[in-house]
């Protein structure tokens, strides 16, 4: 069951923003988001559907033509001078046929240009790509690649509900360098129940071995709703444990470390600085974006603003020529602040002091004596320790 | 009016006058026969019926208890025998019938000359009657025992009434048998009350002295006073003084009930009747005081006057910070009405902004507690109760500590404790299984009789501090429920106590210093810590929880360090929920009360506090 939106304000019938908003200037990037799946993974709250779940109403074959449609509307409400990064994500954007990314990709590129060097990513079911359909992917302009491995566990697969084979997500990413990809990441989850710390070590091992350039580890989080919830509350599977997270991410950044990697937020390592993902740096540094899709969420100026979040719903507003958002928020001074803290906190490169009034570098400096924090070129940045707390530093440092 | 004029209040022969109260424990059907008596003496006709019309408090009829006592007067014809036909006028006098109240009962047992010792036929005497009964012929009180509820198919009026023979010291034929439901047995019983009870004695040329028994806040009409005039005469345009403070107060209105208050132009010798000064708190008109008139006042004031003195005392907070002046205000009104109640603020680290109480005992507390919640609607967390320790320094200094938290540091030389004289009465079977909760709470066995073959009254002298702790529910449970139990003030005794402070990461959290026997430290400790550890969530930094005797560590567990607090997912570009998580956790965090460095949420404290075995002696009126 994909997981709720948030509440917001309402947003008018033609999409258009509040007066005087205004592009930040750090950077424009597109989200298109693909809300199709083979079938769902019992972790998964991520609004996607099966073909099973979505019944008549909207097509993936008429997906791409939808998304056009909302473009459209977005060409009349900014103008950003270039497009820097595209991000398809989902769901499975390698569900649709590499022409119809190919056609959206046109689409934005013709929209409102993309650089030169932009960076143009796609998700990635392992067994949903060929070395065929790579290769068209990379054609079409995809410049990099992230891949859901998860794990190399066949046991961990399971549990998680994945289609795959261990070695596949290995394969893919072989494939998809061969294919030219120079950026390829791997997905990790760590803490599944019944997950082994060989188990772990194996996965590390095998993401590092396929050669990728880019590894994301997330803990496994237990979203309501989800099968996987239902599972433990029936007492059928153990909850998570924290403490055994937290080993594992320290496994994850000793392997990872070892291998060459570094990280660059919580729960990305990047082999070097041009590997790391600039759109998802885009949003954790406030950059500004389009959302296109249905669920998706947009940030232009201060205002965020996020789409209706079934497929039907969100087509049939483009339909009748209506903007597909859902709600906005029109940040205030303290929600921008709580959100730099909380993002940039994040990322290795850390927090200006600047940014913190007396009372917020008061608590930095505890944490700082904590261990949880490190002070470098006036800058705070997490240590190790403090990765694991970083969410109990932020409030920390917040008022 | 009732219709015997010739017994009108102020002008009634005090040879027709009998004074008397019901000594029955919950339940044997107190209400029910006081009811079937105004019924049949035409105070009350059947249609206006209220049924249990002398409770009136809500919280009293629901749990069954009395706590004020009221008296009605009623007019009876005798009946039958060598007295038929002689007109007399009954003042039947409500006693509260609990253990708490032992004070109050006193005065209105000493305002009567007989007692009505009511026992249900099907189950015999209770440790609350049992106690009651010794305390009303300490009074000099003549007792008819009655035993109730006869038309039940189960009464056993035979076996209850050799009982109550051994009991009395008269013989089993002398115990009247009644039912308050039928009605069977009480014209009888009123004929009794006649023939048997003396009727007051005093000097009606004297000056005025008059007992009060009970005195009660009424929100229109002020503080009502109950009197049993002794000597002399109280008129209605009287200035009456109160002996033990010498105040003044101008007479607004004197009466009698019957069953509503009957405005009257005096009360004469061995009458019994209310007043009215204008006064808003029953502090200024106490219970046991002596009521003279200003301008011919009695040299000497009638015995037994004693200054309600708090036994148990209690910490209660708000649970919402911002109910405190709620609480506040709560608690001067029901002080109005509640002369023992006593109360100052007091902070807790824990606990934020309360008030520490003080209380008769145990019921009183769990009275108070209830009306504060139901009448005022707050919600409220309360310190585990402790007694008031006498602590004498080596350097001879004393200190009355009345919350462990002060207790005073520096060398003790002696910690007193109080200890109360408690009645066990249990059924033989469960003899052994009564004298070892009593030793495992340092009692002494005073004595132990058997009350009939096969039940058995113990009395045990035990710490106060071991009875409001989980005393009464261990009782019940041992014994199956069979058990009763009451107990009264004797004292207090020389006692190995120390103080254990419960800290967290080196801070002594407040709400639960606690002084315990040497014995008992240990287990307090651990129990204590165990729970705290269970319920605090894990911080950032290893968190020791240490139950200490001074400096002396005796128990500890550790909070280990949380490692990890952070979202490792991928949530895209949804930057407002992961701010709205934040926001809504940090709304948690301000919530959180600080001890030292250590966030704990105030319902942890709260589950440690009130999972601790509940405070339920105060139930031992209770079946
Ligand atoms: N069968 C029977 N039941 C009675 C009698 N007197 C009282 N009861 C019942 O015993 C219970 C307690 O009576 P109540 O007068 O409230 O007792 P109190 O607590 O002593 O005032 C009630 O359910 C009454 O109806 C009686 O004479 N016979
Ligand atoms: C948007 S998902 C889609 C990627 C692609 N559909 C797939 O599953 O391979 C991106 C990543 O989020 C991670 N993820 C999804 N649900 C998660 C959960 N409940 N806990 C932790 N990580 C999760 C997975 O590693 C997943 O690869
Ligand atoms: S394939 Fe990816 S997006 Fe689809 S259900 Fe599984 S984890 Fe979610």
């Amino acid at each position: 069951m994909p997981g709720q939106l948030p509440d917001g304000d309402a947003v008018p019938a033609d999409g258009a923003l509040p007066d005087g908003t205004a592009l930040t200037g750090r950077g424009f990037g597109v989200y298109v988001h693909v809300p199709f799946c083979a079938s769902r993974c019992g972790y998964c709250d991520f609004n996607t559907y099966t073909a099973a779940e979505l019944g008549g109403g909207a097509s993936r074959d008429q997906y791409a033509d939808t998304v056009l449609a909302e473009l459209a509307l977005a060409r009349r409400i900014v103008n950003p001078p270039r497009v820097d990064t595209v991000f398809f994500g989902g769901g499975t954007p390698t569900l649709l046929d590499p022409d119809d990314l190919g056609r959206i990709l046109e689409a934005i590129d013709r929209t409102w240009g993309l650089a030169g060097d932009a960076e143009v990513t796609t998700e990635a079911n392992p067994e949903s790509v060929t070395p065929e359909s790579l290769r068209r992917l990379r054609k079409a302009g995809f410049t990099r690649i992230s891949l859901g491995m998860q794990s190399a566990a066949l046991g961990v697969l399971a549990v998680l509900d994945r289609k795959h084979t261990p070695g596949r997500a290995r394969a893919a990413a072989r494939e998809a360098r061969e294919a030219g990809f120079d950026h390829v990441n791997l997905d990790l989850i760590y803490g599944t129940p019944g997950e082994s710390v060989d188990d772990f070590a194996a996965s590390l091992a095998a993401a590092v071995g396929a050669g990728v350039d880019h590894v994301s580890a997330y803990a496994l989080i237990v979203e309501d709703g989800t099968r996987l919830a239902t599972r433990m509350r029936r007492g059928e599977l153990p909850y998570p444990s924290d403490d055994v997270a937290a080993d594992r991410y320290l496994a994850a950044e000793a392997a990872l470390g070892a291998a060459g990697f570094s990280w660059y937020e919580v729960s990305n390592w990047a082999t070097s600085e041009a590997a790391r993902c600039r759109h998802n740096l885009l949003y954790w540094t406030g950059g500004d974006w389009w959302g296109l899709g249905p669920g998706a969420h947009s940030h232009v100026g201060g205002v965020r603003w996020w789409n209706v979040k079934h497929p039907s719903a969100y087509a049939s507003r483009l339909a009748d020529g209506h903007s597909p958002g859902h709600a906005r928020e029109v940040l205030t001074a303290t929600d921008r602040h709580v959100e730099d803290v909380m993002l940039r906190l994040r990322l290795s490169s850390g927090l200006p002091l600047s940014a913190l009034d007396a009372a917020g570098r008061e608590a930095a400096a505890h944490a700082v004596k904590d261990g949880l924090l490190e002070e470098r070129d006036d800058r705070l940045v997490l240590t190790l320790r403090g990765r694991l707390l970083a969410d109990a530093v932020v409030r920390d440092l917040l008022p | 009016m009732p219709p015997v004029t010739a017994n009108s209040p102020g002008a009634t022969d005090p040879g027709r006058i009998r004074n008397f109260c019901i000594i029955a424990h919950i339940d044997h059907g107190k209400s029910t026969l006081a009811d079937r008596m105004l019924q049949l003496t035409g105070v009350v006709d059947a249609r206006q019926m209220r049924a249990q019309y002398l409770d009136r408090m809500d919280i009293e009829r629901e749990r069954g208890i009395t706590i004020k006592s009221q008296a009605v007067r009623m007019p009876w014809t005798v009946r039958e025998g060598d007295q038929v036909g002689d007109q007399a006028v009954l003042n039947m006098i409500d006693t509260p019938g609990h253990v708490d109240f032992t004070y109050e009962v006193s005065r209105s047992l000493a305002a009567c000359e007989g007692a009505v010792l009511l026992v249900d036929a099907a189950q015999g005497i209770e440790a609350q009657t049992l106690a009651n009964l010794y305390l009303a012929l300490e009074n000099d009180l003549h007792v008819i025992p009655v035993l109730n509820k006869i038309d039940l198919p189960a009464a056993q009026p035979e076996k209850y009434a050799e009982e109550l023979a051994h009991l009395i010291g008269c013989q089993p034929e002398d115990c009247l048998r009644v039912s308050g439901k039928t009605g069977e047995g009480v014209p009888h019983l009123l004929d009794e009350i006649v023939r048997q009870f003396q009727p007051p004695t005093g000097d009606a040329d004297a000056p005025a002295r008059a007992m009060i028994f009970d005195s009660v806040y009424d929100v229109y009409r002020g503080v009502v006073t109950y009197v049993r005039v002794i000597d002399g005469r109280i008129e209605a345009r009287d200035r009456i003084k109160m002996m033990s403070t010498g105040a003044v107060h101008e007479l607004l209105e004197l009466g009698v009930i019957s069953p509503e208050m009957e405005k009257a132009q005096a009360l004469g010798v061995g009458e019994v009747g209310y007043l009215i000064t204008g006064v808003k708190d029953v502090r200024q008109s106490r219970v046991g005081d002596t009521v003279t008139i200003n301008i011919r006042p009695a040299k000497e004031a009638l015995g037994g006057y004693k200054d309600p003195k708090p036994m148990v005392y209690s910490g209660l907070y708000p649970i919402d910070g911002s109910d405190y002046p709620g609480l506040r205000d709560a608690l001067d009104k029901l002080k109005l009405n509640d002369a023992a109640l006593g109360y100052e603020p007091e902070t807790s680290a824990a606990l934020g902004f309360g008030f520490r109480c003080g209380f008769l005992g145990l019921l009183h507390l769990e009275i108070i507690q209830e009306r504060l919640e139901r009448e005022f609607g707050l919600d409220l967390i309360s310190t585990a109760p402790n007694v008031v320790y006498r602590v004498i320094m080596e350097d001879g200094a004393e200190h009355t500590v009345t919350n462990p938290s002060e207790y005073p540091t520096g060398k003790v030389a002696e910690v007193y404790e109080p200890v109360v004289r408690a009645t066990v009465l249990t059924p033989n079977d469960f003899v052994g299984a009564v004298m070892e909760l009593c030793q495992g709470r340092r009692g002494t066995l005073l004595g132990m009789d058997y009350l009939s073959a096969d039940r058995v009254e113990l009395r045990y002298t035990l710490p106060l501090a071991e009875i409001i702790y989980d005393f009464f529910d261990q009782l019940k449970s041992r014994t199956k429920g069979y058990a009763s139990l009451d107990y009264e003030p004797s004292g207090e005794q020389k006692a190995d106590l120390v103080k254990v402070d419960i800290l967290l990461h080196g801070e002594a959290v407040d709400a639960f210093s606690a002084i315990v026997h040497k014995d008992k430290a240990y287990n307090y400790g651990v129990t204590i810590a165990a729970k705290l550890r269970n319920l605090i969530p894990r911080q950032q930094f290893e968190v020791p929880i240490q139950a200490a005797i001074g400096n002396r560590v005796i128990a500890r567990e550790t909070i280990r360090a949380i490692r990890k607090d952070v979202l490792a997912k991928c949530y895209g570009g949804d930057i407002t929920r992961k701010r709205k998580l934040l926001e809504k956790q940090k709304e948690g965090k301000k919530r959180m009360k600080m001890v030292g460095r250590v966030e704990v949420p105030q319902e942890a404290f709260i589950a440690a506090l009130s999972t601790s075995d509940s405070p339920d002696a105060g139930k031992g009126g209770k079946k």
